[in-house]
């Protein structure tokens, strides 16, 4: 077997992954990263909108401050997230991004000036300042205060990414891509790398690494609208998980995103809604105001998500052979912006639905989009349970989305937390240094191969992959989405757990020769079925509603009960996790309170004094 | 009911010594919406699990699932079926390394590239955290961008008659990276630079003008123009010390026609 030596071995090449190696390798390390795919493919690519930092530049974000986007974030996570960490990461944000422009990114820029934007559908004015010309511009998201999105025309993400991957290839950080991470080398204590399998050879490699950084993104292939990548099948996550000590962080919070397009999934970007667009019914009626007269189309995703479903219940959604939908109407914002500022959302409408959005209408429905949990870490990014495994970006429980995050929020995440838990990686490689076990590593190997083994021979029985993906992915949809209840929850733990037990069971149907995609699929299944369990089981204990896991039986937010995070352990050979509990945030700057859109009750909680801390930066306190 | 599709793929597994090379065949029905992704995706799941192909973000962003579509280099996920006739070929990318059947290896052929043409912004100024960002005119951003908006399919380089015959060719898609770097003030890299690394048979110079690249690329990239632009400049430039100064200037000035600066 190959085996590879390095100081940090980042799992996923995205854009939190490459951020933490850029640090590392500045600090003169060697870092090597793994990708299912080459790094410019990663899913961070496909993130058009935005990243939020309180810049303050343009005429609508005047006034703006990291305070601002700090209570802006933690009233859109319902207090669910780590305040510190939100702290630490509004405060960063601006400076994340500077450093973003000095690197290369093609920032949109303040052009001064009178400016027609638009608000709710209708055009106002608003004049950019001479003395911010040419300064990072920002647009409007949801659930903010301000205008406080930086963006690159509609392509923020992947002009990020070509940028950061630019700083890998001039750094010479090695990228082994089409490698997919199948288990971590651990002794319980540590974490020493991990055994991947090549997708192109097929051959099993084995790499040792000081450090491991899981960056692998979310693991929306769990469900089957997804907006995901089909890359994003929470590989690291499942590799984390399956070493029973390192747990996963709020599995239950899943956010949906309203617009992914009827019948493809493709998202559609909230800089829609930002820059004015509507969502309209059946009847062609702008509904939103109705339920939100404050936000309307702005409130956060998981609000405009339960109340798009909430109008389709009444029978006001329009049928169609894909089941019902609603309307995203951006027609009155002109072919100019369409065509420029818009101009993917251009492009997906009219290859993708033979839609014109400067005359037509945009089918849309709420699609899962985004994983709000994943391997707890503390806020250097030190996952717990194992020393010498780090997290960062979407595959990480930070934990500063708490129950929903805020768009234009995970994008700024990935090179905020990279930039962040990228020192903490160096100064942990500064400080330690590893044995490595080439007996646990033989060991983690050989159980791989047996897998795959057993899945080549049929010896295990005669389980087919797709169909289990198929079931899980109904499992998920049915029992598991916007809104949940109690006895469906149960309904889809039970079936999970049928599933699990089948996933051992697989045969292959093809010849396995080289990469072999079934192979690639049928080794991942059951970690995602994993996953599917610890989502389902974690939100049907959760009896409250907060942020995006609403309960139609508790429809409360319940701080006296649940201002806690669920941690999800596996003990192996188990057929459930283990949960268990830990404060929301470990100090309150901002005390709950309620969100200003949404409604819903909340049971208080009373917060002990010596959790509460005074409000603003710590900066600004000097 | 849908048509019934007949879609032709090259099965080859490198891996396998029993492989070889040849033509399968997949009948399947047309469903409203269908893009290639759609149909290869089912064809896998219900008909044939050993076929390989890329695909990522299926969204037509992220460049994974370029392949010869009826004899034209193009994504696979941005293609309806409805597009073509009921005879559909598919052939992998000419040009890169066949990992197998419709599967290639633009990864590491980029990345080469990459490396030699060093796409990165030179830059010996150091960040400064507590310093304001650098201004810079918001339609100059905007200028970088489209020429950053390459998603690097490498279908402009399997168009290339140029990268078919010679190996080491850059292909349009270098030489609009390039083009994005010599906008970008922030990149300090003055005209011998781009000469030393563009300015010969691999680059700019290699061009045969068959211009295939601009025809299929997905993004509608102004590959022409960039050409033209870099070439231009670096022939004047390799001439520097022949002609008048005077004359250089002229010419440098003069634009090709369709330029509009």
């Amino acid at each position: 077997m190959r085996i590879y030596h390095t100081d940090l071995l980042c799992m996923g090449a995205g854009l939190a992954g490459e951020r933490v190696a850029v640090e590392a390798a500045a600090a003169g390390f060697d870092v090597i990263c793994l990708s299912l795919v080459p790094p410019k493919r990663s899913h961070s690519s496909a993130a058009m909108g935005g990243m939020q930092a309180a810049l303050g530049n343009s005429a609508m974000s005047e006034g703006d401050s990291p305070d601002i986007h700090f209570t802006d974030t933690v009233k859109g996570s319902d207090w669910g997230c780590d305040q510190d960490v939100a702290r630490l990461f509004a405060d960063t944000a601006p400076i994340a991004m500077r450093e973003m422009a000095w690197m290369g990114v093609p920032w949109s820029r303040v052009d001064p000036g009178v400016h027609t934007y638009y608000k709710g559908g209708k055009p106002f004015q608003a004049e950019e300042k001479e003395e911010k010309r040419g300064l990072i511009h920002s647009r409007a998201f949801g659930g903010t205060a301000k205008w406080r999105t930086c963006y690159t025309s509609d392509g923020t993400g992947h002009s990020v990414l070509f940028t950061l991957d630019s700083r890998l290839l001039q750094m010479g950080v090695a990228v082994h891509d089409r490698t997919q991470a199948e288990a971590l080398i651990h002794d319980g204590d540590k974490c020493m790398g991990c055994i991947a399998r090549c997708l192109r050879t097929g051959e099993l490699v084995a790499y040792f690494a000081q450090v491991t950084l899981i960056a692998t993104g979310g693991y929306g292939r769990v469900y089957p609208a997804t907006t995901n990548a089909i890359i994003c099948d929470g590989g690291g996550q499942i590799t984390a998980l399956d070493t029973g000590c390192v747990p996963l962080g709020n599995m239950e919070a899943v956010q949906f995103h309203p617009t992914g397009t009827v019948p493809t999934d493709i998202l559609v970007t909230e800089g829609c809604r930002g820059d004015g667009g509507t969502l309209l019914d059946v009847n062609e009626y702008r509904f939103m105001p109705d339920y939100e007269p404050e936000k309307a189309e702005l409130a956060s995703r998981d609000v405009v998500s339960r109340r798009m479903t909430e109008h389709m219940r009444k029978g006001l959604g329009v049928k169609s052979p894909y089941g019902d939908h609603l309307w995203l109407d951006i027609r009155h914002l002109g072919e100019k912006h369409i065509t420029t500022n818009l101009r993917e959302v251009y492009d997906i409408s009219t290859k993708f639905l033979g839609v014109n959005p400067i005359h037509q209408l945009i089918p849309v429905r709420p699609t899962h989009h985004y994983s709000m949990g994943g391997v707890r870490t503390n806020r250097d990014g030190a996952a717990y349970g194992l020393k010498g495994l780090f997290s960062a970006g979407e595959a990480a429980c930070w934990d500063m989305h708490g129950f929903n995050r805020l768009g234009g929020n995970s994008l700024a995440e990935t090179v905020v937390a990279g930039r962040i838990v990228g020192k903490k990686v160096v100064e942990y490689l500064q400080g330690t240094d590893t044995t490595f076990n080439t007996l646990a590593m033989k060991q983690t190997a050989l159980q791989v191969q047996e897998r795959i083994d057993d899945m080549a021979s049929g010896r295990k029985g005669r389980e087919n992959c797709f169909t289990l993906r198929a079931e899980l992915h109904k499992t998920m949809m049915d029992n598991v989405g916007i809104f949940r209840k109690g006895e469906e929850l149960q309904k889809a733990v039970d079936k999970l757990q049928e599933l699990l037990v089948r996933s051992e069971q697989i045969a292959l149907t093809g010849r396995a020769v080289g990469g072999a995609p079934e192979l690639a699929l049928a080794l991942r299944i059951r970690g995602m079925i994993k996953l599917g369990l610890c989502t389902a089981y974690g939100a049907l204990m959760r009896t409250e509603s907060r942020g995006a896991h609403a309960r139609e039986d508790y429809p409360e937010r319940n701080d006296k009960d649940w201002l806690v995070r669920t941690l999800a352990y596996w003990k192996e050979g188990e057929s459930l996790p283990v949960l268990k509990y830990e404060p929301a945030t470990p100090h309150f700057e901002l005390p709950p309170g309620e969100r200003g859109y949404g409604g819903g009750k909340i049971i208080t909680a009373e917060i002990p004094q010596e959790m509460i801390r005074p409000f603003g930066s710590p900066n600004k306190q000097g | 009911m849908g048509r019934k599709l007949h879609i032709e793929a090259l099965r080859y597994n490198p891996l396998d010594p029993s492989s070889k090379p040849y033509m399968q065949s997949y009948h399947l029905e047309e469903h409203p919406s269908m893009t290639l992704f759609v149909a290869l995706m089912q064809i896998r799941e219900t008909q044939d699990p050993t076929l390989q192909f890329d695909f990522c973000c299926r969204a037509g962003i992220c460049g994974s699932c370029g392949m010869v579509i009826n004899g034209r280099p193009g994504l696979a996920c941005s293609t309806q079926t409805t597009s073509l006739p009921e005879h559909i070929t598919l052939h992998p990318l000419p040009v890169f390394k066949l990992i197998g059947d419709l599967s290639v290896d633009t990864g590491t052929w980029f990345r080469d590239v990459g490396k030699r043409i060093e796409a990165w912004v030179h830059t010996n100024t150091p960040f400064d955290e507590n310093a304001q960002e650098t201004r810079m005119a918001n339609a100059l951003a905007t200028e970088i961008f489209e020429l950053d908006r390459c998603i690097e399919c490498g279908c402009c380089v399997a168009a290339c008659g140029t990268a078919r015959m010679r190996e080491d060719f850059l292909g349009a898609t270098s030489i609009n990276r390039m083009a994005r770097f010599h906008i970008d003030p922030r990149d300090n890299r003055g005209k011998q630079d781009f000469y030393d690394l563009i300015g010969n048979n691999d680059g700019v110079f290699g061009c045969m003008g068959l211009l295939g690249c601009e025809d299929v690329c997905p993004k509608s990239l102004p590959l022409q123009d960039q050409l033209g632009i870099m070439r231009r400049m670096l022939a004047l430039h390799s001439v520097k010390n022949i002609i008048p100064q005077s004359l250089r200037g002229r010419l440098e000035k003069k634009c090709c026609c369709h330029e509009k600066h």
